[in-house]
Formats: C-alpha cells, structure tokens, sequence
C-alpha cells in the first residue's frame, strides 16, 4: 500500500464475443483529475463499472487496475474504496438529510451525530438534519451527495457526469466544489463527461475514447 | 410474452457475478419445490387412484373400475359441457369488455374512475361477489324489488329460475364481474410496456377509427403480454367450485362440483371416481385451452386480413363500441358493489317484504348472534393469510434479489413456473394432495392449509411485486456499494424500506387471494378449519340473507382491510418524505 493513485497498466475492456471496446494505460495521482471523453456506446460508463467492480457479463477485462497500489480488480465491489457521484445526486429519499450524510460514515465511527452535524456545517448547511432531502435545491444536493460520498473515506472519487443536469451558473459553482474537495482530500478522480467546459475545468490528462461503432 | 429487458437503466447498473451471490440461487430452487412440490405430488395423487392405486401399492392392481362409475354418472356428458360452455364463454365476454373499454375509453376521466376502483374490485373474493350477485339478481332480489310492482305489476317473488339455470348464464355472469377487472388490472400492466400513444397517434393520422386502430396497432403486442392471465381466467372459469356452487347449475351442476361431492361423500370409496373426475376435467381444460388457441389463430387471420383491406373503422362503430363497453363496465362495477350494499341492508334488515325497496324496519338481531364468532374466525382467516402472505413475500423477495446479484434475468419458462399454479386446475390436483396427505398419515388441518395457501398466493404477490422490484434504480446499490457497504446493508436498509409501498400492496393482495380460497381451504383441512370463506358458502345453501348478509360483509371488509393499511401505512411513515409520496 502506498499513496499512488490509480495506474492502469494495459487495462482492456473487450466484448465477451471478442472485439476490443478501449484500451488504456495510464497513472492518475492523488488529487490529479483524469476525464474520460466520448459520445455515448464509446464504453465511458463501461470503464466506471470496471473499476467499480459491476462489470456487466456482456463484458471481459484483462490487464490491471492499481489503487495506492493495491489490486482493484481482484477485490468485492464494497473493499474497493471508490466513492461514486452520478448526475442524479441520487440522495436516499427514504432517509432525512442527516440519515443520508450518516450512510455514509464507516460503521465503528463514534460520535456519529457530532460527525453529521460537523460535515453539514462544512457544506454551509448547518442544522439540516432532519431536513426532507426533496425540499433541498439543486445545488444543495449535490454538496449533500459529495459529503455523503467523502464521509465514506474513500481512496478514489469517480464522477460519472456529475454536473450534466445542472443550470449553467451553479454548474461551474458545484464543479469548483467537487475539485476543490476532492483535492483537498488527497483523491486521485476520474470524470467522465462529454462537456469541454468540464475537461478544461479539471486541466489534467484526457482520454479521449472518439468516435467508434459498437 | 413478455420481454424482460436487461436489468438496470445503464451499463454501469448492470450488477455482476460477485463473491456470495451463489448462495442466493437456494431461493428460486425452494420457491419451485414449494410451487410444484403440491402439483405435481397432487396430480400424481390423482392419477394413481383414478386408476385403483395408491402411494403404497403403486399401480400392481391397474383397473379401470372407477371410470366406468364415472361415466354411469347421470348427465356427466352435459355437466362437462357446461363446465366447458359457461367457462369459455366468460372468458370471452370478460376480455372483450375488458379490452373494448381499454381500446375506447384510455385516457379519459372514465377510464381513470376505473382505475382506481380496481383494488378494491380486486380484493373483494370471488363467493362475495358470487353472493353479492345472488342477492341482486335473484327474483326476490334487489332488481325485481326496484321495479315492482311500478314495472312488473309483481306483488310476491315470481317464479323464476334465475340462479342456477340449467344452461349457467348466472354462473358465466358472476365469473365475468370477477374476472373483468383482473384482465383490466393485467391489460393496464402490460401495456406500460407497449407505447400506445406513439402506436395510435400513427393509427389515427393514417384515418382509422380510435377501436378499431386499437385493435390492429396496439391489441397484437398487448395480447403476447396477457397470454398467460387470459389463460389463468379460462383454466379459473372452466373449473371454479366456489361461484359454481352459488350461482351454478344442479341437475346436473358443472364437472368440479360433482367431483368436490365425491370428495366429500361418506363413501370412501368415491374417492376413486373423484380422481377418475378430476382426470377428465383436466382434459377438459386441455381442450378448452386447445379451442382458445384455435380463436386466437382466426383472429389473427382476420387481422391480417383487416389491416390489408384497409378499411378505416372510423365513425359510428366508434360510438356504438364506447356505449357497449361502458355498459358492461358499469353493470360489472355495480353487480359487485351493489351487491355488497345489499348485504349491509340485509344484515341489519327487520322486517322487509317484497316488493319493497328498503326494510320497514332494522335491527342488529344478527350482528349480536353473530358478531363474535365472525370476528373469532376473522382473526383465524387474517392469520392464516398474513402467513400466507408472508411466506410468499419472503420467497419472492428472495428469488427478485437472486436474479438481481446473479445478473441473471427470469427466462419465460421462469414465468411459466409461477403462473402454473394458475394454470392447473384445482380441482385437478388437490383432490390428490388430500388422498397423498390422508395416506402417508401427514393428516390434515393448518398448516396442509397454509402450505396450499402458498401455492396460490405465491404467484399474485410475485406478479405484483416484481415489476417495482425490478424497475428500483440500480444506481443506489453502486453507489452505496462503492461506499464500502454490503449487498445485505443495501437491500436492508436502502432498497426494502424504499420498496415498502409495493411491498405492502404485494402483501395485501396476497392476503386477499388467501382470504378468498375455498377449496384448498376445504380440501386440505378436511373441512376442519373453518374461515370465513368456507362459512359464507356453507351458510349460503341455508338460504337466510340476513346471516349470509353479514358473514359475506366481514369477508370482504376482511379482503379489503389489508389494501387499506397497504394504502395508509407507507403514507404515514413518509409523510415528511415527499420523495416518497409522488411515486
């Protein structure tokens, strides 16, 4: 173990029949931002899965992931530490505001109430606790859905499209947030997007997967 | 049928093989023994005494014996063909009205008033709604009460063979009012699957008529989807006890009756001709299904030939196709709830002479003799059904999450598997489960009862669950999984408590289709466990209206009461949720 980021060493995702869909090899380092480009069917939400561990059967992958190190693909889907944001902030409608931060916190973690309330203040939402999370603003959810994501310390942060159903103005906001925290904790990221705004934003490496027929 | 698509909205959705979720494969294995464990040991339990044989001699004394008492029966050949006649026609009527009112009225104000009347049509049991109808249309009934004597010039009950005509209009009347609404409720699932709109949009800017470009655009990829139900009804219709012996025929009654006697005759050795019995009524719903098969063909012949003629169907048959299936939606809806107003007026009924509309008097005689035992033997059915349903419940969410964790998806023949117990005749097979029961010394009582309760509870709460289980956003579990947490911690706390409106409903309508069961109920406790199904069909030979009146109004409060609590719960725990409440 180490603190090296995510490496790709001839990592291949490929059809269960055969033909190849990407191919890459690459080093993200901790608070380094890789976006992956491509139109839709290119294998962007393919690669996220692959490295979450929810590979579909459609699919086989040779070559490995390194996380700080460590063999990613070898491990269950819940050891592998790679805190996932989609572009629904997807908050548990079920649970208040409060449950919802408190998910994601490990499970020996003590003083678990101070915690929430502490991260709560953190995102500038302070006594939200027993707030219905639909009463919330757009904005609002996705700081709620980052915090949720970072409380369960996880060693990678993957953004699958995070920003897309976003207004304009709070887009850049929420975007300036989510690189700023994931920085700050030390994160190596990978974003996956079809906005340039977003790659510029995030000025680290691209992997463009093109154009190509499925 | 139905094309279960990929699971999940995305790729990344997609669940894959992952450590453990092997093990998960145990509940789709017990859930087939516990669905064909009693068919097929029934219908063997069937087959072997039919022809002279037992579970402990086998078939060494082959005979044909009972057969030929079975073909001595007086009037055998007309029973059979009445069972055959009432239970194709009331198929057939049922989902013409079902799908005329679909194809002509979707969409509207109407139609929606439907809809939500549906539950509750659903829940009420097929002997209340049987019952309900008796009181209705018989000639003392409430019809002929409201218009005499100002329209018959009836002063006293005329003298009419209503129910239980020899030719079963009665019987095929109250199986339709029952089976319409379910072919609705299953018309109304399938088609969130096949686009209308875009279908019909296309239909009337090429000129046709609203019916009759229903019936050539959106009809044929309905129908693959209603196959299966639309089978359930036939098998149902052609073989029921329950209706049958309320509003069915006598002299002869149809074939499930006279084998239900012979079951339950003092003489043992009419057993025997019972399971030759229930032999030919499975054949006779073979051939049922074999004639239904044959239809469907022709009208696939005519709407190849429809579509090529060109003719546009709009128009006039438009308005004539509306009033007709609005009619018979509407006599549907009122025979049933008609009829269980009339049993709340009867129930508290004094004294009411015909033809008067309303009691000259009312009092609670009946409710005070039979209040507390009715609620004793509610308590009874409730728990036999919430068993019931639980059991169900556990199964099926087993067999959703394993299909889930193993990425597997439910092939056709998995769907077949859960709707046999549907398709098999009851008649055909319990007879044989009580033979197998009483020989290999098992006896009978509540928990035979419960088991064959599952059987026929299991499918319902599978049918009405696995839709919302599936369509769960997938996400949730990825996230949450990427959070480090296990598959058990999601389903625990993340996708059950969000199911939990479903889940209820699923339950009520488990608890409902429990509630109702006549003959398991009879058959596997030797007419020992009493539920309110069994009496309010054992008190309705007695012909008292005030007793039965009020024993068929605490069974269907007792079927509805689940779907209520389905309804009001969820409601209440997430009132502060609204992202709970608009789904």
């Amino acid at each position: 173990m180490n603190n090296s980021g995510f490496e790709f060493k001839d990592f291949t995702i490929s059809h269960a029949k055969g033909a190849e869909l990407l191919s890459i090899t690459a080093q993200v380092a901790p608070g380094e931002i890789l976006s992956v480009m491509g139109p839709s069917g290119s294998g962007k939400s393919t690669l996220l899965s692959a490295i979450i561990g929810n590979l579909p059967k459609a699919f086989t992958h040779t070559g490995q992931i390194l996380l700080d190190g460590l063999q990613l693909d070898k491990r269950a889907p819940q050891h592998r530490k790679t805190g996932i944001l989609f572009q629904d902030h997807l908050l548990f409608p079920h649970m208040s505001v409060g449950q919802n931060i408190g998910f994601g916190l490990p499970k020996m973690a003590v003083g678990k109430a101070d915690l929430i309330a502490e991260a709560l203040k953190d995102i500038d939402l302070e006594g939200y606790e027993d707030r219905d999370p639909e009463t919330l603003s757009g904005g609002q959810r996705a700081r709620v859905a980052l915090m949720r994501t970072l409380l369960a310390e996880p060693k990678a942060l993957l953004l699958d499209e995070p920003f897309s159903r976003l207004d304009t103005d709070l887009r850049e906001k929420i975007r300036d947030f989510v690189f700023t925290r994931a920085r700050a904790a030390g994160l190596p990221v990978i974003l996956v997007t079809h906005d340039v705004e977003d790659v510029q934003a995030a000025g680290g490496q691209v992997l463009d997967l093109g154009e190509r027929e499925l | 049928m139905q094309e279960l698509k990929p699971i999940g909205q995305s790729a990344l959705a997609l669940p894959s093989k992952t450590h453990k979720n092997q093990s998960w494969g145990f509940f789709p294995v017990l859930t087939i023994l516990v669905l064909i464990g009693p068919i097929v040991s029934g219908l063997v339990g069937t087959i072997l005494p039919a022809f002279g044989g037992s579970f402990q001699s086998g078939l060494s004394a082959l005979s044909f014996e009972y057969w030929g008492h079975l073909i001595e029966t007086p009037g055998l050949a007309r029973s059979a063909w009445l069972s055959l006649k009432t239970g194709l026609i009331s198929t057939f009527v049922s989902l013409l009205v079902c799908l005329l009112l679909v194809a002509s009225w979707q969409g509207t104000k109407i139609f929606l008033f439907f809809e939500r009347l549906l539950s509750p049509l659903l829940s009420v049991p097929h002997a209340a709604a049987a019952l309900g109808l008796t009181f209705l249309i018989a000639p003392s009934g409430w019809v002929f009460r409201l218009i005499s004597p100002w329209a018959t010039g009836l002063q006293r009950p005329a003298d009419l063979l209503i129910l239980g005509d020899p030719d079963g209009w009665a019987l095929s009347a109250g199986l339709i009012i029952k089976e319409m609404p379910f072919l609705l409720l299953m018309s109304l699932a399938a088609l969130s699957q096949v686009d209308t709109a875009s279908r019909m949009r296309i239909a009337l800017s090429l000129g046709y008529g609203q019916v009759r470009g229903w019936m050539l655009c959106v009809l044929p990829a309905l129908y693959r989807q209603i196959r299966l139900p639309v089978y359930a009804v036939i098998v149902y219709s052609m073989s029921n006890v329950d209706v049958s012996m309320i509003l069915g025929p006598t002299a002869p009654p149809t074939l499930s009756i006279y084998i239900l006697n012979w079951m339950t005759d003092h003489d043992l050795a009419l057993r025997n001709v019972a399971a030759a019995g229930a032999i030919l009524q499975l054949a006779l719903v073979l051939i049922g299904l074999l004639i239904w098969r044959l239809g469907e063909k022709l009208c696939a012949l005519w709407t190849q030939r429809a579509i090529s003629s060109g003719k546009r169907g709009a128009g006039q048959s438009d308005v004539i196709f509306r009033l007709l299936a609005l009619i018979f939606a509407a006599a549907s809806l009122l025979a049933i709830f008609g009829g269980l107003l009339s049993q709340v007026i009867w129930s508290f009924a004094g004294r009411w002479r015909f033809p008067e509309a309303l009691p000259s008097s009312f009092t609670t005689r009946i409710w005070e003799r039979h209040g507390a035992s009715a609620l004793e033997m509610s308590m009874t059915t409730l728990a036999l059904a919430l068993l019931a349903a639980l059991i169900a419940l556990i199964l099926t969410i087993g067999c959703l999450e394993a299909e889930f964790r193993r990425g597997r998806v439910m092939q056709r023949a998995g769907l077949i598997l859960i709707y046999l117990p549907l398709l098999v005749p009851q008649i055909a097979f319990l007879p044989g489960l009580q033979i197998l029961l009483l020989q290999i010394g098992a006896g009978l009582g509540f928990w035979p009862v419960l088991m064959s309760h599952v059987v026929f509870v299991l499918p319902y709460v599978f049918l009405a669950l696995s839709g919302p289980y599936r369509a769960w956003d997938h996400r949730f579990h990825t996230l949450a999984t990427a959070m480090g947490k296990s598959a058990f911690v999601v389903l625990w706390r993340l996708r059950l408590p969000m199911l939990l409106a479903p889940i209820l409903t699923a339950m009520a309508v488990g608890m409902a289709v429990s509630v109702g069961q006549f003959l398991p109920t009879l058959l596997a406790s030797g007419g020992r466990l009493a539920t309110l199904t069994t009496e309010a069909i054992a008190l309705s030979s007695g012909g008292d209206r005030r007793v039965i009146g009020a024993w068929v109004l605490i069974l269907s409060v007792a079927a509805w009461l689940p779907f209520s609590i389905a309804l009001f719960v969820p409601r209440f725990i997430y009132r502060k949720r609204l992202g709970m409440l608009h789904e």
